[in-house]
């Protein structure tokens, strides 16, 4: 049995304790805001929180996040207004919107860590997560702004 | 919550693709095209003409179809195109939203299901769904106006002439009295929709939300929290989940397969053989072997464990380097006249220079940041789909043929698409999941991985184009020979099919805008060896990159300044008609009328200008620094980029600037336009710059984002500057989705240029840079 505290809340899986932590959030836990986008660590979409550090989820077995806090994207706010997710809205960032779950918990880890990061260090953090509509020009200013203090 | 509509409760999400369904059911399968929407009686009246009503279900304009109005005043409006990333799930129903004079911020939408009988074609492809269904969609939120109006002067006695809705409130302003929209939503539900020819449309003044861009998408919020469903997103109580194994080579089958090892795995359940149809498959499942479990993790555990035998069929000696070889040599003869003005051969032979240079783009894949998922569950003789698609119709119509059930038993529900580009336009993966479900009569959730996306796909065609351009002794260009080389599309439907069709040579080729009184357009002979599909902009890819790359080789050649030598190229302002051309045969102006959308040159001269202007074009810049302009016609919408390149010493590339400016007409929601400008580049990008696949032995060579490489962050566009060219109701709406992709490679090669003297033919540029 695999224990797994997420966004606050206690769960367990009782299945292959190797499979990738992505699927059991997705498919066994109905925590379908984490997104697949590659199973290989290349594309970011699957962008999760683990004891505040990003991780990719895809690359990580279930059992291995045991004992740590896990965030997924619907436990970053309770409201949903995390700076991120607001400057997220402000200036209007998403197109199909699948890869913005993992943009906003990476984007929301790197500002934890560094409020102010410069714009190179934006780019090489960002460059991680693969945004195929091409956003990247307003995710760089919504960084931008969240840095600002907006 | 009491509708006085009848709208369906449907779970959120839909979108539909119309071109695919046009070819399929027009071109390529017996059945008959159905009657023009607007020749239907209650159906829409057009200020200008389209090719809507010649797509499956046409248009439809009925409130009674599209609007509810519950008794607090909630209006909710359906979406019937699929949302893809384009924003056409809030600017359609805004279109109804500010006709009706509802408040945006009352307004809920609902996702239509796949019924094109009920909301008319649901084909979200072709860049069409603002210009088929902004005429339909102001005439179904008039109607509605219209009709709480009457309800209201019947409640008051009154001449309904005298009141007016505004805002969510109809107002009889001689009397003071006023009455919210869900106090009269019973009674204007009762009431017959008006007729077309009664229909009073808004002045255009008077928009509240139409043009100004001031409405954020409509998923906004739930984007950001991970509360916006996705196809992939979707849940059926009881479901299981499978990975699918498909014949590595396209045409290849299933001869035999061991689970035993697959069944050891933990959360596996079961292994299923699928059905696979013979290549040309169209949207048809290729076949192979599913491994259903407790979750995909385990699936992907268990079809890792698989033993299969495959026969990899005819296209198992395909081999892109060898394959590029052979069209290059049909490229250098002559092909297949597709289009012949004056006398191009006798003009290259007496020209005082000629320029001649052959353009190739590989195949590419679509990968889309969602890969292709269902969730469906077949039972009793029905069929429950969740699906990510962009044609939720033909999707149901194939659903039904395949299960052998009518179609009024299958249900497909379309959540949002985690990206569409043209992959979602075919279904196969939703037939997947339906006979996987049967097999194990389970609901089943099937996911594609990136390797099964990346290496299974409907593949961008592989292309050579040569043009030779005859320049005589005053520097004019007087003869243009363009010689494409392509696998068709219609290879994915019709064995031997090794021309391009009409559809294809219209974009970019046969449409060709030059004031060139030479101009001959052929098309060699070449066959496919993998699934060729529709890939965002299609044709007018390659067609795009050799005729603009052509204008500054010609530029190079005669010493002259390539914005120059574009707008001398494109001429004096008038309308060019292919169709004078007697070799131009059933000429593809985008499944709409010439006449409402002819080929204008002045607007094509326009959006070049006022890109060059805002760039600056002319200004000096740092050395290894350069522009580049292209400007294309596409999906009737008129794009010119000037890219802005810098290349170091090293070789590496950047594009610190974009401009861009696109005339597409009257056009609903400028941010959105914006926001597909902005991806059009970083797309633009990664197919010039990094993106291919490759095929050995029958194989793509290529699995995920490590070896099939788009754009990254770090190396994309950030800063593109936009003109939108104004444009009011007397300019038919035209396409957005799609025409801002073409001239991006062309402008950054050209830049490429400007910058270092190198001249890029061969995409993607790749190492060919470096030093």
């Amino acid at each position: 049995m695999v224990s797994l505290k997420i966004n606050g809340r206690h769960y367990s899986y009782d299945g292959d304790p190797t499979v990738p932590l992505l699927w059991v959030l997705r498919d066994e836990l109905g925590l379908t805001g984490t997104k697949f986008g590659c199973g290989e660590g290349l594309c970011g979409a699957c962008t999760v929180h683990l004891d505040g550090a990003a991780v990719r989820s895809c690359g990580i077995h279930a059992a291995d996040a045991q004992g740590k806090a896990i965030v997924t994207i619907e436990g970053l706010h309770p409201e949903g207004n995390h700076l991120v997710q607001r400057v997220w809205r402000e200036a209007n960032v998403p197109q199909c919107g699948y890869c913005h779950a993992g943009q906003i918990m990476q984007a929301a880890a790197l500002l934890a860590s560094s409020p102010k990061p410069s714009e190179d260090n934006v780019l090489t953090v960002m460059s991680g997560n693969i945004c195929r509509c091409g956003c990247y020009q307003r995710i760089a200013e919504a960084i931008a702004l969240a840095s600002t203090g907006a | 919550m009491t509708h006085m509509f009848d709208p369906t409760p449907i779970p959120a999400g839909t979108v539909v693709n119309v071109s695919r369904r046009f070819l399929l059911q027009g071109v390529v399968a017996s059945g008959t095209l159905v009657l023009g929407a607007s020749l239907l009686p209650g159906r829409a009246m057009a200020d200008w003409a389209t090719g809507a009503g010649a797509m499956p279900g046409g248009t439809v304009n009925d409130p009674h179809v599209f609007v509810s109005i519950d008794p607090s005043g909630l209006v909710t409006i359906i979406a019937s195109r699929s949302e893809m990333g384009t924003g056409v799930r809030t600017s359609l129903p805004m279109v109804v939203a500010d006709e009706m004079e509802a408040d945006w911020s009352r307004v809920h939408v609902q996702q239509a299901p796949g019924d094109e009988k009920k909301y008319g074609n649901q084909d979200t492809d072709g860049s069409r769904s603002t210009r088929h269904f902004v005429q339909p969609m102001r005439q179904c939120g008039a109607a509605m106006r219209m009709m709480l109006e009457q309800a209201a002067a019947k409640r008051w006695g009154v001449d309904p002439s005298t009141v007016k809705a505004d805002n969510h409130v109809v107002v009889h302003a001689a009397s003071g009295l006023t009455a919210g929209f869900g106090e009269l939503a019973a009674a204007a539900a009762a009431l017959p929709t008006p007729p077309a020819s009664e229909l009073k449309l808004k002045n255009p003044s008077e928009f509240r939300y139409i043009g100004t861009g001031t409405i954020s998408i409509i998923d906004l919020r739930d984007i950001t929290m991970g509360h916006a469903h996705y196809g992939i997103d979707a849940r059926i109580p009881g479901m299981k989940f499978a990975v699918v194994a498909r014949p590595p080579v396209v045409g290849g089958k299933l001869v035999s397969f061991d689970a035993s090892e697959a069944l050891k795995v933990p959360g596996v359940e079961k292994v299923v053989e699928v059905n696979g149809w013979p290549w040309p498959s169209k949207f048809m499942p290729v076949g192979g072997v599913a491994v259903v479990a407790r979750n995909t993790g385990s699936a992907i555990k268990g079809r890792a464990k698989l033993k299969i035998v495959w026969d990899n069929g005819p296209n198992a000696t395909y081999d892109s380097v060898a394959f590029r070889k052979e069209m290059e040599d049909t490229a250098t003869k002559p092909g297949t006249v597709v289009r012949n003005d004056g006398d191009a051969d006798a003009a290259l032979r007496s020209a005082a220079k000629v320029v001649t240079a052959q353009y190739y783009i590989p195949h590419l894949s679509h990968a889309t940041m969602e890969p292709p998922s269902a969730t469906v569950h077949v039972a009793n003789d029905k069929c429950l789909a969740f699906a990510a698609t962009q044609s939720p119709g033909g999707c149901r119509d194939d659903l039904a043929k395949m299960l052998g059930i009518p179609v009024d038993d299958v249900t497909v529900n379309v959540p949002l698409l985690g990206g569409g580009f043209g992959r979602k336009s075919k279904w196969d993966y939703v037939l997947e999941a339906a006979l996987v479900s049967k097999a194990v009569n389970a609901p089943i959730k099937l996911t594609w991985t990136r390797e099964d996306d990346i290496q299974h796909d409907f593949y961008h065609t592989v292309s050579v184009e040569q043009i030779d351009a005859g320049v005589d002794a005053s520097g004019k260009v007087v003869a243009w020979r363009h010689r494409s080389v392509a696998p068709t599309i219609m290879s994915t439907f019709k064995a031997g099919a090794d021309h391009e069709a009409p559809f294809e040579l219209g974009m970019g080729l046969v449409d060709n805008p030059f004031d060139i009184p030479n101009l001959r357009c052929e098309n060699g002979a070449c066959s496919a060896h993998t699934r060729i599909g529709w890939f965002r902009s299609v044709s007018n890819i390659p067609h795009g990159f050799a005729v603009q790359s052509m204008v500054a080789e010609l530029a190079a050649a005669l010493g002259r300044d390539p914005k120059d030598m574009l707008l001398t190229l494109i001429g004096p302002d008038r309308i060019v008609d292919p169709r004078k051309s007697p070799d131009v045969k059933g000429f593809w102006n985008y499944g709409d009328p010439f006449e409402t959308y002819p080929i204008d040159t002045a607007r094509l001269r326009r959006v070049a200008e006022t890109a060059a202007q805002s760039a600056g074009w002319g200004k000096s810049l740092p050395k290894g620094q350069g522009l580049g302009i292209a400007a294309h016609r596409s999906f009737l919408t008129y794009v010119a980029t000037v890219v802005h390149a810098s290349v170091d010493d090293k070789g590496n590339l950047s594009v610190p600037n974009v401009y861009t400016a696109m005339d597409c007409g009257f056009h609903i929601n400028p941010e959105r336009i914006r926001s597909q400008i902005e991806g059009a580049a970083v797309m633009g990008l990664a197919l010039a710059k990094n993106s291919e696949i490759t095929f050995k032995s029958g194989r793509a060579q290529q699995q995920n984002f490590d070896t099939y490489k788009v754009v990254r962050i770090d190396e994309a566009p950030l800063k593109v500057h936009i003109d939108i060219v104004p444009a009011d109701w007397s300019v038919p709406s035209s396409g957005v989705g799609e025409p801002g992709l073409p001239p991006f490679a062309p402008a950054l090669c050209n830049a490429i240029f400007a910058a270092t003297g190198k001249r890029i033919r061969s995409l993607p540029i790749g190492e060919q840079l470096s030093i």
